[in-house]
C-alpha cells in the first residue's frame, strides 16, 4: 500500500512539476503575480510529493519488501539497517528519485527566496520546473523504483558490499546536493538570458546557489574518494577514473562560476562569461549523469548500465542543455560587459583564475571523452590515465597556484602588482625555505616534489599574509588586529581558508604520491612486513561472523622500525559475503599523525617452508591525512562565505534596490 | 533461530571453500631494489586489459599478476623502461598505455588544454588592452554620488 503511494506520490510530483512550468510561464506573459505564485506553489508541493515517493522508498527497503523488484535486486534482510535504508539511494531507480528530490527541493527553495524581482524569478522557477519535469518524467516512464515482482522473492540479492559503508552511505546524497543545486544556477542563467537581465544583482543571486553546491559537492567527493582509498584496500584515492572525472568536472566549473560571480556582484563585468558558466556546471553534471548511467564509459564505479535509459539521458541532456546554450548564442552579444578593467587588477586575477579552472575542465573533458571520440572516427583504442593528466592537468593547476594568493591583494579595477608581491614577500620567502627544506628532508630527494611542497606552502602562507595585510597583524595593536579580525566579513575568513584548504590539500597529495611505500609478502603468525619507517608482525587470524559476511580478521601489531613510537594494533579483513558471492576487504588503518599505515589482509598462501601463511600488504602512506583534511577546509571555506551576511538572500538587497531606484 | 545457525554453519564452510581456493602466486619482488622500484613505477602507467579502469598495479586479477610478472621480467632481463612500454603495445596496442602516444589523431587530446589557455589569454590581454582606451573620466557628479557610495558600503564590505 505505501509502495503504491509512493508510486502515485512520484507520478503526482511529476504531475506538479509540468504545472510549474505551466502556471509560472503563463503568469510571466500576463505578469500575473496570482499564477506566477501558484507556479511557485506548485514546485513546492512537487518537491514534496518526491520527498513522499522518497520516503515510501526508504520505507520499502526498511522493511525489506522483496515483492518491490528495486529492494529485491539491491537488498538483503541481513542487511544493517543503516544500510538497508542508504540502499534506497545506491542503485539507479532509487539515486533518480534522490535526484530529483534535491531538483525540486532546490527548486522549491528558489520559489521561497525572497528579494528576486518578479520576471526574473517567475521565469527560473518555470525553468527549474521544465528540467524537473524531464528527470521525474525520466523517473517515472524508464525507471520506477516502485515495480512490483510476482511472485515475490523470498530473500534478496543484497547491495554490492563494497557500498556497505558509512562513507558511501553519506556520500551519494551530499554528491546529488552539489550536482543537482547547480541546477538553480541553470535555471538563474537562463532565466537572466531570457529576461535580458544580467547585472551585479543577478550575480549576488546566484553566487549563494552556486557556493552552496560547491561545497557539497566538493564534501561528496571527499567522502566518494576517501571511500575508495579505505574500502577498495589498494591506498589509492584518485584514479583519474572516467566516472571521478565527471564528478569533478561540475566542480571545476562551480568553482570557476563562483569566482567568476564575485566580479559580476562587484563590478557587473564578465557577465556573460558568468552566464555561460552557470550553464556549464549544471551541463557537466547531467554529461556525468550521462557517463555514470549509460554504460559508454567502462569504469569501476558504472552502474545499472542501461543504453536505452543512456539514450533517454542523453535526450534529456542535448534539450536542456542544447536550449540554453542555443539562447546564450544569441542573447549573449546584448549582454553589457560592464566596467571596465586593467589587466592588472582583481578582475584580472579572477579572470586567470577561470581561464585556468576552465582549462582543467577541458582537460579533464578531454582525457574522458578522448578515447570514446577516437574509437568512434578512427576505430582506435587508447587509455587516457594518471600519466595524460599528470602532463597536462597538474601543470595547469600548479601555475594556476602560482599566481592564486596575489589575487585577492589586488585592488579592484587596476591593482599595483608591486604593491601586492610586496605584501607577499615574506610568505614567498618562506615557501622557498619549505621546498629547500622539504629537499633535503624527504627521502629519496625529488626536487619536483619539493616544488610542489613549497607551492602548497605557498598557497597557505599566501592566505595567512592576506589575513595578516586585512587585519594589520603584527603592524598595529593586537587589539586593533582582534577588532579588525571580528570585523572581517566572513567571507573573506572563507576565502582564505578555501585557498588555505587547498595548500593543505596539495601539500598531503604531493608527499604522499611522491614518497609512498608498500610492501607485501606471505608470512606465517610472527611473520613481519616492513614498509618505510613501518614493521607490521602478524599476531592472529581468526574467522569471525558478521551479520551478513564471514570474515577472516587479522590482529597486526604495527611497530617503528627504529626510535620509540608506541606499537599500536590494527585488525584488517578479508570478507566473504555468501549472498553474493563476493570478497570484499577491510584495512586496518594506523594513524601515525599526518601518516597512515595501512595494512591489508590477503589471501591465505603458503610460506617458503610450506607453512600456513597469508599475504599481508603494507603502505605507508606519508600526509594521507592532509588529501583529505584540505578538501574539508575548502569546503568549509565555502560554507563560512555562505554564511557572510551580504550573501543572505533579502539582507541588504533592500538598500541596494533604493540606490538602484 | 537453529535454522539460522545451521546456514550460518553452511556459509562458514562455502566461504572457507572459497578461501582456500588456490590464490594466484603472490607477486615476488625483484631481488635488485632499483629495478622492483622501476617495475612498480611502470605497473601505475599500464593498465590491465581485462580490467575496468584499473592499472596492473592496482588490479586483483590474474592477468595482471601475469603482466606484473612480464614487466618483472623483462627488466631483470635488462630492458629499458621504454623497451618494456613498447613490447606492451606491440601485445595489446596502444590501449594498455595509460599514457595515450602523441600522434597526428592526440594532438587535441595533447595541446588542446595549453592551446586553450594561450588562446584565451591572449584575447583576454587583447581586449582588456582595446577597452583601457574607451574609459570615460566621471563627471563631478558621478564623482559625487561614488563617493557617497563607496562611504556607505564601506561601512558594509569592510576590507
Amino acid at each position: 500500500m505505501i509502495v503504491e503511494l509512493g508510486a502515485f506520490a512520484l507520478i503526482l510530483a511529476l504531475v506538479l512539476a509540468g504545472l510549474t512550468t505551466a502556471l509560472a510561464t503563463a503568469g510571466r506573459l500576463r505578469l500575473s503575480p496570482v499564477l506566477a505564485g501558484a507556479g511557485g506553489g506548485a514546485l513546492i508541493a512537487s518537491a514534496a510529493a518526491t520527498a513522499l515517493a522518497f520516503a515510501a522508498l526508504i520505507y520499502a527497503f526498511a522493511v525489506s519488501d522483496f515483492s518491490v523488484s528495486n529492494v529485491a535486486l539491491n537488498s538483503h534482510t541481513d542487511k544493517p539497517m543503516l544500510y538497508k535504508v542508504a540502499a534506497a539511494w545506491g542503485s539507479h531507480e532509487g539515486s533518480l528519485v534522490l535526484w530529483c528530490l534535491v531538483m525540486t527541493g532546490f527548486g522549491g527553495a528558489l520559489a521561497q527566496a525572497r528579494g528576486l524581482p518578479f520576471g526574473l524569478k517567475t521565469s527560473s522557477v518555470a525553468v527549474q520546473g521544465a528540467l524537473s519535469t524531464m528527470f521525474l518524467a525520466f523517473a517515472v516512464f524508464t525507471s520506477n523504483p516502485f515495480a512490483r515482482l510476482d511472485p515475490a522473492p523470498v530473500q534478496g540479492a543484497s547491495l554490492n558490499p563494497l557500498l556497505q559503508d558509512p562513507a558511501l552511505a553519506f556520500h551519494p546524497p551530499l554528491l546529488y546536493a552539489g550536482y543537482v543545486g547547480f541546477s538553480v544556477c541553470f535555471s538563474l542563467a537562463v532565466a537572466a538570458l531570457i529576461e535580458k537581465r544580467v547585472d551585479p544583482a543577478w550575480g549576488r543571486w546566484v553566487r549563494p546557489w552556486a557556493l552552496a553546491s560547491w561545497a557539497f559537492l566538493t564534501v561528496g567527493i571527499l567522502l566518494g574518494s576517501f571511500w575508495a582509498y579505505y574500502e577498495l584496500g589498494w591506498g589509492g584515492w584518485w584514479f583519474w577514473d572516467p566516472v571521478e572525472n565527471a564528478s569533478f568536472m561540475p566542480w571545476l566549473a562551480g568553482a570557476a562560476l563562483l569566482h567568476s560571480a564575485i566580479v559580476t556582484e562587484r563590478r557587473g563585468a564578465l557577465a556573460g562569461w558568468t552566464v555561460f558558466l552557470a550553464i556549464l556546471a549544471f551541463t557537466f553534471s547531467m554529461l556525468g549523469a550521462f557517463l555514470v548511467r549509460s554504460g559508454v564509459l567502462t569504469s569501476v564505479h558504472a552502474f545499472a548500465v542501461d543504453p536505452e535509459r543512456g539514450m533517454m539521458l542523453l535526450a534529456i541532456l542535448g534539450v536542456a542543455a542544447g536550449a540554453a546554450f542555443i539562447l546564450f548564442a544569441f542573447r549573449a552579444p546584448a549582454i553589457r560587459s560592464g566596467a571596465a578593467f586593467a589587466p592588472i587588477s582583481r578582475e584580472g586575477a579572477l579572470v586567470l583564475n577561470n581561464l585556468f579552472l576552465t582549462a582543467a575542465a577541458a582537460t579533464v573533458l578531454l582525457g574522458t571523452l578522448y578515447p570514446l571520440i577516437l574509437e568512434g572516427i578512427s576505430g582506435a583504442t587508447i587509455s587516457v590515465g594518471p600519466p595524460y593528466f599528470a602532463a597536462t592537468f597538474v601543470p595547469l593547476l600548479l601555475v594556476a597556484c602560482l599566481i592564486l594568493p596575489a589575487g585577492p591583494l589586488l585592488a579592484w579595477k587596476r591593482g599595483d602588482l608591486k604593491g601586492a608581491l610586496q605584501r607577499l614577500w615574506l610568505a614567498a620567502g618562506l615557501a622557498v625555505v619549505a621546498a629547500f627544506a622539504a629537499f633535503l628532508l624527504f627521502e629519496p630527494r625529488k626536487a619536483l616534489a619539493a616544488a610542489g611542497l613549497g607551492v602548497g606552502a605557498w598557497l597557505i602562507l599566501g592566505a595567512l599574509a592576506e589575513v595578516g595585510v586585512r587585519t594589520k597583524a603584527f603592524r598595529a595593536p593586537l587589539a586593533e588586529t582582534l577588532r579588525r579580525g571580528k570585523g572581517l566579513p566572513l567571507g573573506a575568513w572563507g576565502m582564505a581558508l578555501a585557498h588555505a584548504g587547498l595548500g593543505v590539500f596539495i601539500l598531503g597529495a604531493v608527499v604522499e604520491t611522491s614518497f609512498k611505500a608498500e610492501a607485501a609478502a606471505a608470512v606465517p603468525l610472527g611473520g613481519v612486513v616492513s614498509s618505510g619507517p613501518w614493521r607490521v608482525r602478524l599476531d592472529a587470524v581468526e574467522v569471525i561472523e558478521g551479520p551478513n559476511y564471514l570474515a577472516e580478521q587479522g590482529r597486526l601489531t604495527v611497530m617503528p622500525v627504529e626510535g620509540r613510537a608506541v606499537e599500536r594494533v590494527v585488525t584488517a579483513e578479508r570478507r566473504f559475503f555468501p549472498a553474493g558471492g563476493q570478497t570484499t576487504t577491510e584495512v586496518g588503518l594506523d594513524f601515525r599523525g599526518l601518516d597512515d599505515v595501512y595494512v591489508v589482509m590477503g589471501e591465505r598462501a603458503r610460506a617458503d617452508d610450506g607453512q600456513q601463511a597469508w599475504t599481508v600488504r603494507v603502505y605507508y602512506n606519508p600526509w594521507a591525512r592532509l588529501i583529505f583534511l584540505g578538501p574539508a577546509i575548502m569546503a568549509l571555506g565555502g560554507v563560512l562565505s555562505l554564511m557572510d551576511r551580504r550573501l543572505r538572500v533579502g539582507a541588504g538587497s533592500r538598500r541596494k534596490m533604493e540606490v538602484k531606484a | 533461530m537453529r535454522r539460522l545457525a545451521a546456514l550460518a554453519g553452511a556459509l562458514a564452510l562455502a566461504a572457507g571453500a572459497a578461501m582456500a581456493e588456490p590464490p594466484p602466486a603472490p607477486d615476488r619482488p625483484l631481488p635488485d631494489a632499483a629495478q622492483e622500484a622501476r617495475a612498480r613505477a611502470l605497473f601505475g602507467d599500464i593498465r590491465c586489459v581485462v580490467c575496468q579502469h584499473e592499472s596492473i598495479a592496482d588490479s586483483p586479477a590474474g592477468i595482471a599478476a601475469d603482466m606484473r610478472r612480464l614487466v618483472r621480467e623483462e627488466i631483470a632481463a635488462g630492458k629499458s623502461d621504454q623497451a618494456v612500454r613498447q613490447d606492451l603495445v606491440r601485445r595489446y596496442g596502444d590501449y594498455v598505455l595509460f599514457q595515450p602516444p602523441v600522434r597526428a589523431g592526440t594532438w587535441l587530446l595533447w595541446f588542446g588544454p595549453f592551446a586553450l589557455v594561450l588562446g584565451a589569454g591572449a584575447v583576454f590581454v587583447w581586449r582588456a588592452r582595446r577597452r583601457r582606451v574607451e574609459v570615460q573620466p566621471l563627471t563631478a557628479d558621478e564623482e559625487r554620488a561614488l563617493a557617497e557610495l563607496t562611504a556607505e558600503s564601506d561601512e558594509a564590505e569592510r576590507g
